[in-house]
C-alpha cells in the first residue's frame, strides 16, 4: 500500500523527530511512504479563527499534493479531523472527497487499518496518555467519559504493546489541555491554568511522559513545564511506538 | 407570530418513546432505597393504624396539624378548603395521600384535590405522605401514563424536603418548602 | 449590565486569584461527576437524549401551531395570555398588571428570561419593589451583581461572603458563614415575604401545548410559596419552551435535574393549570429574538436548550474563567451561542472563548452541537465584519504563506533561526505565548529538510 505522508506545518517545523518516528513506524508495518515535499497546512488555524473563507488556496495545495494515495497518514488528530470536516475545493471536489475519506490520523491507522497486535519497541517509563479533545471526540479514538457507553482506547491499546512502559492514571480523564488553537494567545490565562491543571494531573499520579496523538496540545503543556522547570516530558506516541526494541 | 410561521424548518416527526421501560424486580424497595437516598424519611406503616401511633410518637400534638385524610382526623385537623391559604403558616405538619409515587426518582405525585389548600404540602414546617405501594410505578413515563389527560386545576411532583445548596454547594435541607418528608408505606 | 471588557480580560482578572479558580473548579466539575453518576444510573440514558432532541426538533419545526394551541388551551383553563416581542413589551406588561391592581411589591422565582429582560430594574425605576426568593438569586441581588450560573447562582462566592451580606443586609452577626445557619436566616426572612405579597412571578420550564398547562421547577419550593399565596400569579416564558405533549414531560423531567445537578428529579416539579378560585393567572409568551434564530439553520438548534447548566459544568474555560465573564445573563458554551444572535457587537469575543473541545455537545441533554455552533459562529461573525482588523490582516497573511510552499518554507526557516539565534526577538513581554510559557525548542531543521537529506535512504 501507498501512503501519503502528511507533516503539520509545527510538527514539520519544530518537532521533526516524530514525523521521522512516524514514517520509520510505517514503512517497519511494512508501507510504502511518500512525502510530498510541497504540503504545507491543513489550513486549520485560520478556519477556527473564523476565516475558514481564506482556506481555499490552502486547500488546493492540499488535494494537489495528496491525490492518488492509497491512504493519507499524519500524527497529528487535530489536524487530520479538520481535513475530515472542511477539506472542501471548487477546482476538484472529488479528489477532495476521496482524501476526506482516505486520511487518518496514526493511531487509529495501526488499529483499525493495519490492525497490528504487537509491537518490538522498549520505553521502560511510567506513561500519562493526555486524550487529545479533536482526537477523542473529533475521530472517536477512545470513549468520551461524558457518555454512557462502553470503554476503550486505541491509544491504549498500542501503548500496551510496549515492553516495559508503565500507563499512569489520571483524574479526568478527558479534561482540554487549553491549547485550542489561537485561544492559546487569545485568552493566554484560561489557557495556561488548564495546561497547568492538566500537567498536575498527570504529575501527582507519577508520570514521566505525558503522551498524545497530538503534539499541539503536547507543545503547549512542554512550554509550561520548561518554565516551571518540571523533569516531566512530553513526547508524541509515534516515538514511544517506534522506540528500539531491547537489545537480545 | 407571523415570524415564526415563515421561520420555521420544515415539519420533523415525533419519537416513540413507548421504548423507555423499567422494569424492577422489587419496587417497593426500589421506591425505598432511592427516597431515603435523598434524605427522606420512610416509614414502612402497613396500616393507618400505624400511621396514627407514628404521627403521635414524632410530631409535637400541640402545634398544628393538618390532613385532607378524614380517616386521619383522631391525629390532625381536617384541612376547611374555605379557609385563606394565609391561615395556614404556623401549621407544623401537613399530611397528604398520593395519587402514586415514581421508584426512580422517589417523587410522589400530588394534585389540588388531596392538597386542600395548593399551599398546604409547601408551607408546612414538616410534610408527611401516605403512599400505598401499589400505587407506586417504575419511571415518570408510567407516572404520566397513569395520569392521562386528568384535568386538574394544579398538581406537583414532590421528591423530598426542600433544600437548596447554594451556599458553596453544601446540601441544607430545609429551604423554603418543608424541612422534612416523611413517607408512610401502606399495603 | 453593559461592561466594556471582553471575556479574555475578565477570565484574566478572574484568574489573578488561582485559589479562587480552583476552588470554583473543582465545585463545578464535582457537579460534573455527579451528572455522570446520574446518567450512568439511568437505563437508556443515550435513547433519552436522543429522543428529548427530536421532540424538540418537532417542537422547532412546529413551533407556529403549537403555540396556537397552547395558547387556546391557556385561555379555555382561565389564564390569560399577551405576546411580547421584546424586553420592553414583556416588561412593560408585568408593569401594567401589576398596577392595575395597585401592587406595590412583587416575590419572584427563577426566571432567566426576566434576568434578560432585566425586569427588576424596570419595576424597580417604577416604584414596585421585586424580591429574587430563589437563595442564591437572592444573595446575588442584594450584592447587586447577576447571576454567574444559570442554576447556582452563586456558585462563584465563598459562604464568608455570603456571610457578611447577610450581616449587612439581614442583621447576622458578624462572621456567621455556616450555611445551614445562613439558610434558615433566609426561610425565615423569605416565608415573611411569601407571606405578603400579593404578585408571584415564576419562570417556566416546560410549557405543554396538550393540555395549556406549565411546569416549573425548584429545589427549594419558593415558586410555590409564591405562586399559591398570591392574588396575582405571571409566568414569563420564551417561546421555545413549548412542548407539544403531557406524556413528553417524562422524557425531559428525567433529563433535567440528572443533567443540571446529578439528582433523578427536582425536588418539586408544579404543574400549573387552572387559576385558584379567587387568583387570576397571567403568562406571557416572549419572543426576544428566538422567532430570528428560528430562521438560522445552522443555529436554530440553540432553542432545544432546557436550561440545565450542564453545559456549563463540564466546560473547562467555564470553570476556569467563571460566569461573570461572559458578560451575558446566559454564560458558558450555550450562551455563547445564544448572545451572538441577540447582540453580535457586544458579544462577538464568546464564541472564541473556547477551545472547541466538545464536552458540551456530550452532557447535553438534547443534543445541541453545541461546540459545532460556536465554530460557525466564528465564521458569522468575521463575515459580518465584527473581528478585528488587524486579526483579518493576519489571517490573510497565513493564508498567502500556507497556500504557498516556497513562502512557508522560507518563514519556518526564519522563524526557527530567530529562535535560536535571536530569541529576544521572540522571548519578550510583546508575546502572549511567553508570558508563562517557554517557547518551543527549535531544531536545526525541519522534517521536510531532513526528508530532503535523508528520505529516499529509508526503506
Amino acid at each position: 500500500m501507498k501512503i501519503g505522508l502528511f507533516i503539520p506545518c509545527y510538527v514539520n517545523q519544530l518537532y521533526p523527530n516524530a514525523a521521522i518516528a512516524t514514517l520509520e513506524l510505517l514503512q517497519k508495518l511494512g508501507a510504502e511512504v511518500v512525502y510530498p515535499a510541497r504540503q504545507t497546512c491543513c489550513g486549520q488555524p485560520m478556519a477556527n479563527s473564523g476565516y475558514e473563507h481564506l482556506t481555499q488556496s490552502c486547500n488546493d495545495l492540499f488535494v494537489e499534493n495528496f491525490s492518488g494515495f492509497d491512504y493519507i497518514v499524519a500524527p497529528s488528530a487535530s489536524c487530520v479531523l479538520h481535513v475530515k470536516d472542511h477539506l472542501h475545493t471548487h477546482t476538484n471536489e472529488k479528489a477532495a472527497t476521496e482524501i476526506r475519506g482516505k486520511i487518518y490520523e496514526l493511531v487509529e491507522f495501526l488499529t483499525d487499518i493495519l490492525k497490528i497486535e504487537k509491537l518490538d519497541a522498549h520505553f521502560p517509563h511510567k506513561v500519562g496518555i493526555h486524550q487529545s479533545c479533536h482526537g477523542l471526540r473529533g475521530l472517536h479514538l477512545a470513549q468520551m467519559s461524558e457518555l454512557v457507553a462502553p470503554a476503550f482506547s486505541k491509544p491504549r491499546q498500542l501503548l500496551k504493546m510496549v515492553n516495559g512502559l508503565e500507563l499512569t492514571e489520571i483524574e479526568r480523564a478527558d479534561e482540554c489541555c487549553g491549547f485550542g488553537g489561537l485561544f492559546c494567545i487569545a485568552e493566554e490565562a484560561v489557557s495556561v491554568k488548564m495546561g497547568k491543571d492538566r500537567i498536575a494531573d498527570h504529575t501527582k499520579n507519577g508520570a514521566e511522559y505525558i503522551t498524545s496523538p497530538d503534539l499541539s496540545c503536547l507543545m503547549h503543556m512542554e512550554g509550561i513545564l520548561h518554565r516551571n522547570k518540571s523533569n516531566v516530558k512530553i513526547i508524541h506516541i509515534a516515538e514511544i511506538l517506534n522506540s528500539s526494541p531491547i537489545k537480545a | 407570530m407571523a415570524a415564526v410561521k415563515k421561520n420555521q424548518p420544515p415539519l420533523t416527526i415525533l419519537p416513540d418513546i413507548s421504548i423507555f421501560q423499567v422494569h424492577e424486580v422489587d419496587i417497593v424497595k426500589k421506591y425505598s432505597d432511592v427516597f431515603t437516598g435523598i434524605g427522606g424519611l420512610l416509614v414502612s406503616a402497613g396500616s393507618l393504624a400505624n400511621v396514627k401511633d407514628q404521627i403521635r410518637l414524632n410530631f409535637d400534638q400541640n402545634k398544628r396539624i393538618f390532613t385532607t385524610i378524614p380517616s386521619l382526623s383522631d391525629v390532625a385537623e381536617l384541612c376547611d378548603p374555605q379557609a385563606d391559604p394565609h391561615s395556614l403558616f404556623d401549621v407544623e405538619l401537613a399530611i397528604v395521600e398520593a395519587r402514586l409515587a415514581v421508584a426512580e426518582n422517589g417523587a410522589v405525585w400530588v394534585t389540588e384535590d388531596v392538597m386542600g389548600h395548593r399551599i398546604l404540602p409547601y408551607i408546612a414546617q414538616h410534610l408527611a405522605v401516605l403512599v400505598y405501594e401499589d400505587r407506586i410505578v417504575s419511571t415518570m413515563h408510567d407516572a404520566y401514563s397513569k395520569i392521562g389527560s386528568e384535568d386538574y386545576g394544579f398538581g406537583g411532583f414532590i421528591g423530598g424536603p426542600s433544600k437548596t445548596a447554594d451556599i458553596e454547594q453544601a446540601l441544607v435541607l430545609g429551604a423554603h418548602g418543608p424541612l422534612s418528608m416523611t413517607v408512610y408505606l401502606i399495603n | 449590565m453593559k461592561n466594556t471588557l471582553d471575556h479574555a480580560a475578565l477570565a484574566e482578572e478572574f484568574n489573578k486569584d488561582e485559589d479562587r479558580v480552583d476552588w470554583h473548579d473543582g465545585a463545578l466539575w464535582w457537579i460534573r461527576q455527579k451528572r455522570d453518576r446520574a446518567a450512568n444510573q439511568t437505563p437508556q440514558w443515550e435513547e433519552l437524549r436522543e429522543a428529548a432532541s427530536a421532540i424538540k426538533a418537532n417542537v422547532i419545526s412546529n413551533l407556529h401551531d403549537y403555540l396556537i394551541q397552547f395558547e387556546e388551551n391557556l385561555k379555555k383553563n382561565g389564564v390569560k395570555v399577551y405576546w411580547a416581542a421584546d424586553a420592553e413589551e414583556h416588561n412593560q406588561i408585568v408593569y401594567s398588571i401589576l398596577k392595575d391592581k395597585d401592587i406595590k411589591q412583587m416575590v419572584k422565582s427563577k426566571s432567566m428570561l426576566t434576568e434578560e429582560c432585566h425586569l427588576n430594574e424596570y419595576l424597580e425605576e417604577r416604584g414596585i419593589e421585586v424580591i429574587n426568593s430563589d437563595l442564591g438569586e437572592y444573595i446575588q441581588q442584594i450584592d447587586n451583581e447577576p447571576p454567574s450560573h444559570i442554576v447556582l447562582p452563586c456558585i462563584h462566592k465563598r459562604k464568608e461572603e455570603i456571610g457578611e451580606l447577610f450581616h449587612d443586609h439581614l442583621g447576622t452577626e458578624k462572621g456567621l458563614s455556616d450555611p445551614t445557619l445562613l439558610t434558615r436566616v433566609a426561610r425565615k426572612h423569605l416565608n415573611n415575604v411569601f407571606l405578603t405579597r400579593r404578585a408571584a412571578l415564576t419562570g417556566v420550564n416546560f410549557a405543554v401545548a396538550e393540555t395549556g398547562e406549565y411546569v416549573v421547577c425548584t429545589n427549594e419550593g419558593n415558586a410555590d410559596m409564591g405562586a399559591h399565596l398570591s392574588d396575582v400569579q405571571i409566568a414569563s416564558m420564551g417561546l421555545e419552551k413549548i412542548i407539544p405533549e403531557r406524556k413528553h414531560l417524562g422524557v425531559f423531567l428525567r433529563l433535567l435535574a440528572r443533567s443540571a445537578i446529578g439528582q433523578p428529579i427536582t425536588i418539586y416539579s408544579s404543574h400549573y393549570k387552572k387559576p385558584r378560585p379567587g387568583q387570576e393567572m397571567h403568562l406571557i409568551l416572549v419572543d426576544k429574538g428566538r422567532s430570528d434564530l428560528l430562521a438560522r439553520p445552522d443555529f436554530r438548534d440553540s432553542l432545544k436548550c432546557i436550561k440545565c447548566g450542564a453545559c456549563m459544568n463540564t466546560c473547562p474555560v467555564y470553570r476556569k474563567s467563571g460566569g461573570l465573564s461572559y458578560h451575558n445573563t446566559i454564560s458558558g458554551p450555550i450562551g455563547a451561542i445564544l448572545a451572538p444572535n441577540l447582540d453580535m457587537k457586544q458579544h462577538a469575543d464568546l464564541p472564541f472563548a473556547s477551545t472547541l473541545c466538545g464536552s458540551c455537545s456530550n452532557v447535553c441533554p438534547v443534543k445541541i452541537p453545541i461546540h459545532d455552533q460556536l465554530y460557525k459562529w466564528r465564521q458569522e461573525i468575521v463575515r459580518l465584519g465584527y473581528s478585528a482588523n488587524r486579526k483579518t490582516f493576519s489571517m490573510k497573511a497565513m493564508a498567502l504563506t500556507l497556500s504557498s510552499p516556497e513562502i512557508y518554507n522560507t518563514a519556518g526557516k526564519t522563524g526557527r533561526w530567530l529562535l535560536n539565534n535571536a530569541p529576544f526577538a521572540i522571548n519578550n513581554k510583546f508575546n502572549p505565548w511567553y508570558k508563562q510559557r517557554d517557547m518551543p525548542d527549535s531544531s536545526q531543521q525541519s522534517f521536510g529538510e531532513w526528508y530532503a537529506k535523508n528520505g529516499s535512504k529509508t526503506k
